[in-house]
């Protein structure tokens, strides 16, 4: 009989090291050192950094509401833009998702459908804000604009996704019944996507308020442009309060669409 | 009940609660869309030169100016330290308040509560306005830039990594627990090799994210690809902004390659 003799390597030890991952750490932890450097960060940077920014927390405090009626339009505005981007966003990404979906469209249909998706996504809001603000001027049009670029590059890819990941025995079964393309996309696709849908558009309208708060630094409209204006007078009281009602309003737009999800779930 | 009775009754998906909440959401959707169009302030003139102020841009873009493909190349190496660093500082703070946020970690439900209101205020302010906050501060340049970074993504990476960790099988931690293992134990091997591949998908997508983020940070002088733009912009050279755009879509093209490429490998 052949007695098997343990592994050379000696007794098995539970949790051995893997000194491959802790390799990894290192050189994460050395290309740390490395960008740091690169960037100039330096101790005594950081220090009179911090003495700045005592200096620039005490003059925040106590937040100014006194131009309430400012922060009121301007939030106003970006609520407008919000809306209004998410629901024409909402509207272009419906075909731009469905015709980019890979199992029910033709190759030659989804590829440029996925191309526009992916132009859409890698430009950031701002700078497709600052390319219409020069195209059709500072305003909350422009802002819209904007964000409405950016709602379609998000919503639309996710709702290719969910398309492309339902089943597609539902929608044989209502073929099957000698349903025209339209009754088989309402009968038998909508059924499948819509509350993953209405995840997605609720996200998109936080996230489209919390863009909305921003276009307004490159002239799109909103409470952007309130807070830029407050930061270059060195209002920084103004600057706090701002932030505290973008913060408390996304607060109550987050409970509000997380209500919708369970609703539609 | 007979079965003709049955039959008769009328069948329907969704019990009347859900339906008026339906409702509900719909007609408020459509009452906020209908407010916001009738109320906002849009300027139509300006809509008329739209088309040829399209073209008139593009018509200056056209062609870029290749000798600025240097000072952007610049930025952009400047721009993924940014966002790489500024993701690594970002998990260094989120993963303690993401403990904090786990209620199978920290069953203390005013420490869960705290954690998430760093989590949504990390969020809600954009990294615009928190490069704005950090430049104040540090003056300009990429230490702000990647300080806005890092406090824009502890939002995320918290709040998803807090998520993992909820998710984890309590069967191991509590195996561990019963042999004696201390806290520090537990976490590091209960929980870390459980969560470990969610955790560097999410490391992936946000700096994915943040490569997109940081190259604007530049606009409000936060340093990399941005200040190049923005320089370009301000003296209205559309060939030089053209020149921007495009190295700026390559490398976010070829980091969504990357990402999508090893989170499939992880996961």
């Amino acid at each position: 009989m052949i007695v098997t003799d343990p592994p050379a390597s000696g007794p098995r030890t539970a949790f051995a090291p893997n000194w491959l991952a802790r390799l990894g750490w290192i050189a994460l932890a050395v290309y740390v050192v490395y960008a740091g450097s690169q960037l100039g960060f330096s101790a005594a940077r950081f220090s009179t950094g911090l003495e700045h920014g005592h200096r620039f927390l005490a003059r925040m405090f106590p937040p100014n509401f006194g131009r309430w009626e400012l922060i009121y339009d301007g939030i106003l505005e970006s609520l407008q833009i919000a809306v209004i981007a998410t629901f024409f966003g909402i509207l272009i990404s419906l075909p731009v998702g469905l015709l980019a979906a890979r199992n029910l469209m033709p190759a030659w249909v989804s590829w440029p459908m996925r191309g526009i998706i992916a132009l859409c996504r890698s430009f950031h809001p701002i700078i497709v804000a600052i390319l219409f603000v020069k195209a059709i001027g500072f305003g909350a049009l422009a802002g819209v604009m904007a964000l409405i670029v950016a709602s379609i590059g998000f919503i639309s890819k996710l709702f290719a996704e969910a398309i492309e990941e339902i089943s597609l025995k539902q929608v044989e079964a209502v073929r099957a019944t000698g349903a025209g393309f339209f009754s088989i996309l309402i009968m038998g696709v909508q059924p499948q996507v819509l509350p993953r849908f209405i995840g997605f558009a609720t996200y998109q309208l936080d996230s489209n308020l919390r863009n909305s708060t921003m276009v307004g630094i490159v002239g799109g409209g909103g409470i952007g442009a309130a807070l830029f204006t407050a930061y270059q007078r060195f209002d920084f009281d103004v600057v706090l309060a701002i932030l505290i009602v973008i913060v408390s309003l996304i607060m109550v737009a987050e409970i509000v669409s997380g209500w919708a999800r369970r609703v539609f779930q | 009940m007979t079965v003709a009775a049955q039959l008769e009754r009328d069948w329907q998906r969704f019990t009347p609660l859900k339906r008026l909440s339906r409702f509900a959401f719909y007609l408020f959707a459509a009452v906020a869309l209908v407010i916001s169009l009738r109320t906002i302030d849009v300027i139509p003139e300006f809509l008329y030169d739209a088309p040829d102020q399209m073209t008139d841009l593009f018509k200056r873009m056209w062609p870029p100016d290749l000798s600025y493909i240097q000072p952007t190349l610049q930025g952009l190496i400047e721009t993924l330290h940014i966002a790489t660093l500024g993701t690594i500082i970002a998990i260094i703070l989120a993963v303690p308040i993401g403990l904090l946020a786990a209620r199978n970690v920290t069953p203390n439900f005013a420490l869960n509560l705290f954690a998430k209101f760093v989590f949504v205020t990390s969020r809600s302010i954009n990294s615009l306005v928190w490069a704005l906050l950090f430049v104040a501060v540090f003056g300009p340049g990429p230490l702000a830039g990647t300080l806005a970074i890092a406090f824009r993504s502890i939002g995320f990476t918290g709040k998803l990594f807090a998520e993992a960790m909820e998710e984890a099988n309590a069967g191991s931690i509590e195996a561990l627990t019963a042999a004696g293992a201390s806290r520090w134990s537990t976490l590091l091997l209960g929980y870390w090799p459980q969560i470990r591949p969610a955790f560097w998908s999410i490391a992936l997508f946000r700096w994915d994210i943040n490569i997109r983020e940081s190259a604007v940070l530049g606009i409000v002088g936060a340093g990399g690809v941005g200040v190049a733009l923005d320089t370009a912009l301000n003296l209205l050279y559309w060939d030089q902004v053209a020149v921007v755009l495009i190295a700026i879509f390559i490398v976010v093209v070829l980091a969504e390659i990357i990402v999508t490429s090893v989170r499939g490998k992880i996961l």
